[in-house]
């Protein structure tokens, strides 16, 4: 699958900035007044940042409200009301604390739940696509959702929880590779398969539709940087799991920061993995994958 | 709406025959030429003439080589086998379903599967949905084309009845593509599905595609044991050459270093 720099930087700004609206909605941080408002604006700033980047990679963005129209089958149309309804909950919630000092308790359960199913529906938007199969399996939605709180509790300053998250992280999105690694390959679709003369003998692509290149081939057939892959695994653990356990440890503010910073690399090269690693079924018609 | 109907009242589709398609590719030109013309955003190119052109097709055609297995009297020829696709307009079509604001459907009175331009936001998630590639978002329209089976041909009152089918079956030079209706059990496709064994294209994706393919007959088998009635009226009639020629074999065999065999 192509990596669009738009859906990259969405999934990993705004996973990021409802992960720290789940922790500021359980109260974690207790603040209120200026430190509530600036935990706020952090988080409000990634989260909508990520969904003004997402709407980077529509052919008509300005049409985008209709979007919100059919969540009764699709996981897009639901991922734009779950995140819409949790960034309009957290808001009350969030002047409550900034302005009244006043916490309501409901509403920041609410929040946080809303904030937490948002990032479901957008795993889910990619784990639903049976013709992706490294995607298609529990792993995914697994590997959003841990690097969400792991990331949530990270940026909340809530270092004891964040430890144990970060290790939870990495293990969801290893676990992620290693199940992805063999997916193609247990989903049983071949070239045989998809051209239904596999009982005959071996099918091989022997010319393409056109000398060219074509929508399919930029979008599903994203084959570049794979060679890297496995060194890129490792830079993107180190940096999204590693360095920020060793920061953490040091207990520096400072240094708190740039575990953040190290975390936001790190998840950022897990992300552009996830596409640039995954293999679109269509690619078999071409004799490629 | 992009919940699917539970059951459409005619399921309208085609037959691929992979078994008479010669490759010619004429399908793909009239369908570009059709949709190009009539309904929906035309089909655009980009850098047509230059070094890198690419353009929105709804219907490509590959081709595939099929090497059969040795079967201990030495592996037959490779076949090679032209590849039509295009929309197979799904019963469960994963296409629709995924669609954020309901410009993908599903028709209800004949299953064919269409795109609302005006409602489609460009997300392109219909086409990661579709395991066939059977989706292409036009680069100068942005929104997502796909094959109509030409919606705007086969209900057609203005053409003559003989071109109320789609423009890629109609053009067909070797009769290979067929349409209509499945859910009829005595139409054209259904019989040529029962007789031929048209198949589904990656059954495995649940998709339940509408139209078939018809598998490619076995066109190679050993011939080592027939009997051919002709062979003794086939058989060369000159024993000896003559003339200028017939002089110039027996001259050259007296020289040294010609070989044993051959006439």
């Amino acid at each position: 699958m192509h990596p669009a720099p738009s859906v990259i930087i969405f999934s990993t700004l705004s996973g990021l900035g409802f992960g720290l609206l789940i922790f500021l909605g359980l109260g974690m941080p207790a603040a209120t007044g200026f430190i509530a408002f600036v935990f706020f604006t952090i988080a409000y700033l990634l989260a909508v940042g990520g969904l003004i980047a997402s709407t980077f990679h529509l052919g008509h963005p300005e049409r985008a409200l209709k979007a919100f129209s059919q969540w009764r089958s699709s996981w897009l149309s639901r991922e734009g009301i779950c995140a819409v309804a949790a960034l309009i909950v957290m808001a009350l919630y969030g002047i409550g604390l900034v302005f009244f000092e006043a916490r309501w308790g409901l509403l920041g359960i609410i929040g946080a739940l809303l904030s937490f199913a948002t990032v479901f529906t957008t795993s889910m938007i990619y784990a639903q696509m049976k013709t992706v199969p490294r995607w298609n399996n529990t792993t995914t939605p697994a590997m959003f959702l841990s690097i969400c709180i792991a990331g949530g509790a990270l940026l909340a300053g809530e270092v004891r929880i964040a430890m144990p998250l970060l290790v939870l992280a990495g293990l969801a999105q290893v676990g992620h590779w290693v199940f992805g690694d063999r997916a193609l390959r247990d989903s049983g679709t071949t070239l045989a398969t998809a051209t239904g003369l596999g009982a005959r003998g071996e099918v091989r692509s022997f010319e393409p539709p056109h000398t060219g290149t074509n929508y399919l081939l930029r979008e599903f057939v994203f084959q570049i940087g794979r060679k890297h892959a496995l060194k890129l695994r490792v830079i993107a653990v180190v940096l999204m799991v590693v360095v920020p356990l060793l920061l953490l440890m040091t207990q520096s503010h400072i240094l708190a920061a740039l575990a953040v910073l190290s975390h936001l690399a790190g998840v950022s090269a897990a992300r552009w993995l996830f596409f640039a690693e995954a293999e679109h079924v269509v690619g078999l018609y071409y004799g490629r994958r | 709406m992009t919940t699917l109907p539970t059951s459409t009242a005619r399921k309208l589709g085609l037959v691929i025959d992979l078994d008479t398609c010669v490759g010619c590719h004429a399908c793909v030109i009239s369908c570009k030429g059709w949709n190009t013309e009539n309904y929906g955003a035309p089909l655009s190119d980009q850098d047509p003439y230059g070094a890198d052109p690419s353009g929105t097709f709804l219907n490509r055609v590959h081709s595939y080589e099929i090497q059969p297995p040795d079967l201990g009297q030495g592996a037959a020829p490779a076949q090679l086998i032209h590849f039509p696709k295009s929309c197979l307009h799904c019963e469960d079509a994963p296409c629709v379903t995924v669609c954020p604001t309901g410009a993908s459907y599903k028709r209800v009175e004949d299953g064919i599967v269409l795109v609302n331009e005006s409602d489609c936001i460009g997300c392109g998630l219909c086409a990661w949905a579709c395991p066939y590639g059977a989706r292409e978002m036009d680069a100068q329209a942005k929104v997502m084309k796909k094959c109509t089976l030409c919606v705007d041909r086969i209900y057609n009152e203005n053409l003559p009845e003989e071109d109320r089918e789609p423009a890629c079956v109609r053009t067909c030079p070797s009769n290979a593509r067929h349409f209509g209706d499945f859910a009829d059990p005595d139409s054209n496709v259904s019989i040529l599905t029962a007789e031929r064994g048209g198949m589904d294209l990656m059954p495995e994706m649940g998709t339940k595609p509408v139209n078939k393919y018809l598998p490619p007959r076995v066109k190679d088998r050993d011939r080592s044991q027939d009997v051919d009635i002709l062979a003794p009226l086939l058989a060369p009639i000159a024993t000896e050459t003559k003339g200028f020629l017939g002089w110039l074999d027996k001259a050259l065999d007296v020289l040294p270093g010609s070989s044993k065999g051959g006439n």
